[in-house]
Formats: C-alpha cells, sequence, structure tokens
C-alpha cells in the first residue's frame, strides 16, 4: 500500500467515525440537514459518474431524482410496501429509465445532450401532475416518517440518518470500484478520447448507455430516500432548478472526483442558507457571490483545492 | 501539525458551531416577557416569487405594532424565511424556525403545496399553524388538524355564491366554465358544482381548461361561445383573466360573465382587459379594492397608505397582496391581545378559534371574521359586485358560507 492510499484510507475512517458520532450530538433538526446533505451526496455522485467520469452533460437529473422520490411515495401510500424495499426498487427503476434515455442520447453530444435532458427537466413537473390518479397531482402525496424498527431507541431523524448514510457509504464502496476498475477506465477514455478508446475495443455505445443507467439509479435512490426524510413529495419540488442544483453541486465539488460529491453536498445544502442570512432581499445575488469566488479560488472544485493544498503540503515537507 | 491534525482541527471548526445552537427553554416556547417570536416562510424568489410582497408587507405591519408598543408589552420577532415555493425547503426551514429558533407559532406560511408538506409535521409538534395563506379547503379540519386554521374565503366557498347566484337570478341559465388544470382551478370548479346541485349539474354545457404554460386561450372562448353558454364561469389568473376579457368581448360573446375574485384587480386586470369589455362582469369580494376609486376616501384605506408610505415604501400600493397581508396580521393582532398573559400555544390555538364578530378596516363593509372550536374558517363572507365601467358596485346582501 503506498502512503497516499494509507492517507486516504485514515481520512475515510475517521470521517465514518465523525458521521457515526453525529446523531448523538446534534439536534434533530441538524441531523435532519446533514440527512440532506448525504442524499445530495448521492444524487451528485450519480451525476458526477455520468459528467465528471464520462463527460455527458446531464441537466435533467431532477428528472430521474423525482421518478426515484415518486417510485417511492406511490409504493407507500397505495401498496403499504415497507420503506426498505422501495429504496431499490426505485434505483432499479431509474437504471432501466436512465438506460432507455440513454440509448437516443447516444446519438447528441455535449451541448446537444444537455438540451435533451433539459427538457426532460422542464417537463418532469407537468407529467407528475397529469397522472393525478397516482401522483396526487399538484397536492403531492404526505409519508409517514419511517420510525426505528423495534429494540432501537433512536428518534424517526436519528434512525433516517443512519439508513441514509448506510446507502451512502454503500453506494460510494461500490460506486469506487466500478470507477477505479477496467470499467471506470473504459468511461473515462470515452470521455477523453472516443475513438481511440474504440480503438482500443471498447464498446462505446454500451458503455454510455449503462453509465446514464448508473447514473439515473444513483439519482433515483437519492430521490427515493428524500422522499423518506421530507416525507412528502410534490411537483413543486422537482423544478428545473433542482436540475441546476446538482449541476452546480458537482462542479463545486470536483469534477471526476468521489469524493467530491460530498462537498458539493455541503455546498447545495448549506449556501443558499447562509446566503439568506446574509441578505434577505437578494439571497441569490449572495449566491451568485459565492459560486463565482468559488470557481475563482477553486477552479478544479473544492476536492481539486484540497488536492493542491495536500499536494504543495507534501512538496514543502518533503 | 501533521495533516491528520489539519483534518482534525478543520472538521471541529466547521462543525463546532453547530453544536452550541439553540436558545435554552422558556416557560412556553418563544415567548419572553419582552418577545413573541413567530415564524413564516414565504416565497421572496422562484417562480411565485411575485407573493414575496405578502412577507415583506407582515414583517412592515408588524414593525408598526412594535413601533407603538407591542402586545402586552411584548415586541414581536417576525422571523421570515426564503422557501423558494419548493415544498422541500419549506419543510427545512419550518423544522429550524420550530426547533432551532423556538419560535410559538408559525403563521401566514405561504402556498398551497408548501403547507400540505409541513401540516402534518406541525400537527405532531403541536405547533399552531395559524391563519395559513392559501385558498384550499383543506385547512380548517380541526378534528384531523387541531392546529392548523386557514383565513380566507376558499375557492369552493366563492364558487358556491356564483352558483346560488345564477339559480336565482337566471332564467334558464347554460353554464359555460373555463378553469385552470391545478387544484385551484378544480376547487372553484367543485365549489359550483356542489352549490348547483345534483340536478343543477346538467346546466353545465361545456367545461374548457387550460395549463398555466399556455400561451393562449382564445380557442377555449370561441368553443365556448359555440356551446351556446349564457353564463360564463372565468376561473383564470390575471394574465389569462384580461384575455377572456378582451377575445369574448372582440368576439361579441355577452354572457353574463362571472369572474373569480383571483382576478379581480380594477388596475390588474380590468384596465389592460379595456374599461368597456369589463363592463357588467360580476365577482365576489371580502376585501376593498386598493386599485377601486370607491374607497378613495375611506378611512381605512387612507390608514393602510399612510402604513406603506411609512413602512413599507417601496411596497406597490395598487397591489392588492398588501392590502390581504395589513388584514391578516391585523386578525393575528386581535388574537393575541385576547391571549392576555397567557401565551401558551394551547391558548393561542383556543383564541384562534374563539374569534366573534371581528371587523378588521379593510374588509368590505359587513363582513366580519368568525371562528369556532369546530369553525376554523376565519373569513367564510363574501359580496358580490358588478363592474360599472370604473369601480366595483356592491350589490344584494353578504353571502354567508357558515350558515347552512
Amino acid at each position: 500500500m503506498s502512503r497516499g492510499q494509507g492517507w486516504r484510507r485514515a481520512i475515510v475512517l475517521v470521517a465514518i467515525a465523525i458521521a457515526c458520532a453525529l446523531p448523538f450530538l446534534l439536534s434533530n433538526f441538524r441531523l435532519f440537514q446533514f440527512t440532506q446533505v448525504f442524499i445530495y451526496a448521492i444524487a451528485l455522485l450519480g451525476l458526477n459518474i455520468l459528467t465528471g467520469f464520462n463527460g455527458q452533460i446531464s441537466l435533467g437529473h431532477g428528472a430521474f431524482y423525482a421518478l426515484g422520490a415518486y417510485t417511492t411515495a406511490i409504493m407507500i401510500d397505495r401498496w403499504s410496501v415497507p420503506y426498505g424495499w422501495t429504496i431499490p426498487v426505485a434505483g432499479l427503476l431509474c437504471l432501466t429509465a436512465g438506460f432507455l434515455f440513454g440509448i437516443p442520447a447516444l446519438r447528441l453530444e455535449g451541448l446537444y445532450l444537455a438540451l435533451a435532458t433539459f427538457a426532460l427537466a422542464l417537463a418532469v413537473p407537468q407529467i407528475l401532475k397529469y397522472f393525478e390518479h397516482w401522483t396526487g397531482g399538484s397536492q403531492g402525496i404526505v409519508l409517514s416518517k419511517p420510525g426505528a424498527p423495534l429494540g432501537l431507541t433512536l428518534s424517526p431523524d436519528q434512525w433516517l440518518y443512519f439508513v441514509t448514510l448506510g446507502v451512502l457509504i454503500l453506494l460510494f464502496v461500490l460506486g469506487a470500484n466500478l470507477l477505479r476498475g477496467r470499467t471506470g477506465r473504459a468511461i473515462v477514455a470515452i470521455r477523453d478520447n472516443p475513438i481511440a478508446a474504440q480503438a482500443m475495443g471498447v464498446n462505446g455505445a454500451l458503455y454510455k448507455s449503462l453509465t446514464f443507467g448508473v447514473s439515473a439509479a444513483y439519482t433515483g435512490v437519492a430521490g427515493a430516500l428524500s422522499a423518506l426524510a421530507i416525507a412528502f413529495v410534490a411537483p413543486d419540488a422537482f423544478n428545473v432548478f433542482l436540475s441546476i442544483t446538482f449541476l452546480v453541486g458537482i462542479v463545486i465539488g470536483g469534477l471526476a472526483s468521489i469524493s467530491g460529491a460530498i462537498f458539493g453536498g455541503l455546498f447545495v445544502q448549506f449556501v443558499p442558507n447562509w446566503a439568506q442570512e446574509i441578505s434577505k432581499a437578494a439571497p441569490w445575488a449572495i449566491y451568485g457571490i459565492f459560486l463565482i469566488v468559488f470557481m475563482y479560488a477553486m477552479p478544479r472544485g473544492i476536492v481539486g483545492a484540497l488536492r493542491l493544498a495536500g499536494a504543495r503540503l507534501a512538496r514543502f515537507r518533503g | 501539525m501533521t495533516r491528520r491534525t489539519i483534518v482534525a482541527l478543520a472538521l471541529v471548526a466547521a462543525l463546532g458551531p453547530l453544536l452550541f445552537a439553540g436558545p435554552a427553554g422558556a416557560q412556553w416556547p418563544g415567548v419572553t416577557p419582552t418577545e413573541i417570536k413567530i415564524g413564516n416562510t414565504n416565497p421572496y424568489s422562484g417562480p411565485a416569487s411575485a407573493y414575496g410582497t405578502i412577507g415583506k408587507a407582515l414583517t412592515a405591519y408588524f414593525k408598526k405594532v412594535n413601533d407603538e408598543g407591542g402586545i402586552n408589552g411584548r415586541k414581536i420577532n417576525f422571523v421570515t424565511l426564503d422557501d423558494g415555493y419548493s415544498p422541500p425547503k419549506t419543510v427545512e426551514m419550518v423544522r429550524r424556525l420550530v426547533e432551532q429558533d423556538q419560535v410559538a407559532f408559525v403563521f401566514q406560511t405561504l402556498g398551497t403545496p408548501t403547507n400540505s408538506a409541513i401540516h402534518k409535521y406541525l400537527n405532531e409538534q403541536k405547533v399552531p399553524h395559524l391563519f395559513v395563506a392559501t385558498g384550499a379547503t383543506k385547512w380548517g379540519d380541526p378534528r384531523n388538524f387541531p392546529w392548523t386554521m386557514g383565513w380566507q374565503p376558499t375557492y369552493q366557498t366563492e364558487g358556491h355564491i356564483y352558483a346560488q347566484y345564477v339559480l336565482k337570478n337566471v332564467p334558464n341559465p347554460k353554464i359555460g366554465i373555463l378553469y385552470q388544470n391545478d387544484d385551484y382551478g378544480k376547487d372553484y370548479v367543485k365549489g359550483l358544482k356542489d352549490g348547483l346541485g345534483e340536478a343543477g349539474r346538467k346546466l353545465i354545457v361545456l367545461e374548457q381548461s387550460y395549463e398555466v404554460t399556455d400561451p393562449t386561450i382564445d380557442s377555449q372562448i370561441v368553443n365556448l361561445k359555440n356551446s351556446g353558454a349564457n353564463v360564463f364561469y372565468n376561473v383564470t389568473i390575471p394574465k389569462f383573466a384580461v384575455q377572456a376579457i378582451k377575445k369574448s368581448h372582440d368576439i361579441g360573446w355577452k354572457p353574463l360573465h362571472l369572474l373569480n375574485n383571483v382576478s379581480a384587480s380594477v388596475d390588474v386586470v380590468l384596465k389592460p382587459a379595456g374599461l368597456e369589455a369589463s363592463r357588467d362582469l360580476i365577482t365576489a369580494l371580502y376585501l376593498k379594492d386598493p386599485t377601486d376609486p370607491q374607497w378613495k376616501n375611506d378611512q381605512g384605506m387612507k390608514d393602510w397608505l399612510a402604513f406603506m408610505q411609512k413602512y413599507y415604501p417601496e411596497g406597490n400600493t395598487k397591489d392588492a397582496f398588501n392590502v390581504y397581508a395589513y388584514t391578516v396580521a391585523q386578525g393575528l393582532v386581535h388574537v393575541l391581545k385576547q391571549c392576555g398573559n397567557d401565551l401558551s400555544r394551547e391558548n393561542v390555538m383556543r383564541q384562534a378559534a374563539n374569534i366573534k364578530n371581528l371587523s378588521l378596516p379593510l374588509l368590505l363593509p359587513g363582513i366580519k371574521v368568525n371562528t369556532g372550536p369546530t369553525d376554523f374558517y376565519p373569513i367564510e363572507q363574501e359580496q358580490l359586485a358588478r363592474f360599472d365601467g370604473e369601480r366595483w358596485a356592491l350589490f344584494g346582501e353578504v353571502h354567508d358560507a357558515g350558515k347552512k
């Protein structure tokens, strides 16, 4: 094991230890916020697999987030399915939807793909209103927050935090294995030089569609968790702005970086609130300033800046 | 310093402040001898930000109350947060207000989907959810949601009033309906149908809907005219109301035109549509329209204008939302005064459900606020008005949906 890997492992373990301690230190409200950070982080990792690693821009991941959220909400509300089962179902459904959307998307590159996915994001709130019988129309669906299973003396917020943390760790480990192996190299090769990748025997079409599917599945699982955490779904929660927020999150966190998703999640969760604290009159102007400052100071995202700082530190000591 | 220590320090620095949040408990949450803390969410940004003026006018009104000494010696600390009309954000912000800021209660949260998202939570937490800013019908359900109360007349109430008017006054009515395809539109249509009753429903000859994203509704108007309808029930928001009034005038269709209260503003709707084309429109009102010349010398309206100039000078004095906010804030102040020195959440709710014949200066003459332990609909009265080419001329008696 190289020195760098050892460090990385240590940081991850410390981070997990802190994450596990938080429920016993923070108020339920703060936990709810961190649960949302984790949910965003899962969605951002999904989008990052597609955009950061594979180079396909999506402005429509809010649609998959909505699909996941509604899958969970409808299964619980209509068929009284235990909530635990709804999460993998939401993931599988989004995997299929993403894969199918990925096939026609193969013909579109760069900005054209961005526009096609943007259309998806625009359409979703209206489609949700159209299938009123299932989705409850613009009234949405109200759910109950799942409590901790018997024998555990945790508040619903603590329990949901641990569930989300568990899903997050599982998906991040799976994601890391996928991206650091042969498949990951193929995914990145397609981004960097599609022709060379084809020449080396990478099936571009298949990999791109599959990447789209996996990416959508991650986002869908995040959506399912968000339905549980918010205990309510409505079309107004899944407007175009959500998709843009995801894109902001991965760029701020760090493109093509797994841990970047966590930093991106922290950013999209907390910075709008800080902006509002600073100015109630123009919170989005303040948010914009934050964005510009972040992009100016850390052009490669938070993870990029941390890596750079780490490298400088190593040189300084070495 | 090793990198590990730096990481650890950074984490402590980032998370530390979070550990020491939240004030210590008092006798009643959000209440001290000198302050009452009230929570609110409003869409200051996002697609519904036109409503944001309500939150600003509320803030301004409470400033006025505080300048005049507060309520029973307590100043109002009105904490209003932006939710961008996004239900998940509303949940987060309201949880912050309740759990971290520890407000005494939540007041005038705006929007139907946003309030739906916090409805259950606030009732579980037993936090008063007072006078929500939406016309949906579900907010007056004290049996299942004893901590939530509406404010304005519901859309269904208004539809009911039109139905009664048509049944009484139009011989052989044939009703054509145009409505926005969402909860708001459907609530209005349901109110009309309920008011018409089983037999009366046959009087509806055609229903047309539109999406809020549609560019025009011209073809719907033509269809309605061709259906032979002699009553036009117009359930549209201002942009489409202007089009509907203009188009039906242009194609020479002269039905009895019932225009929903949502679009009754003289300045915003009737003037752009043409005052001549707007003649003889009928609507139901409960607030005084600030752009209607008949209130120019009304004392309530003068006081409101003085308030706007002093406390909210950047606000639009033609915007009926500012009249709305002023009135609902006065309603809350009445409840808090009635609470006396017992500002427990239970008593706030008890007093909110104990408003008797309250008149407020910008409610139409004769309209009163009334609630009771089983009546969580504060304003249930409206009066019909006909547009005479210049102003809304009130006619007939005040309709009271509360009297069944």
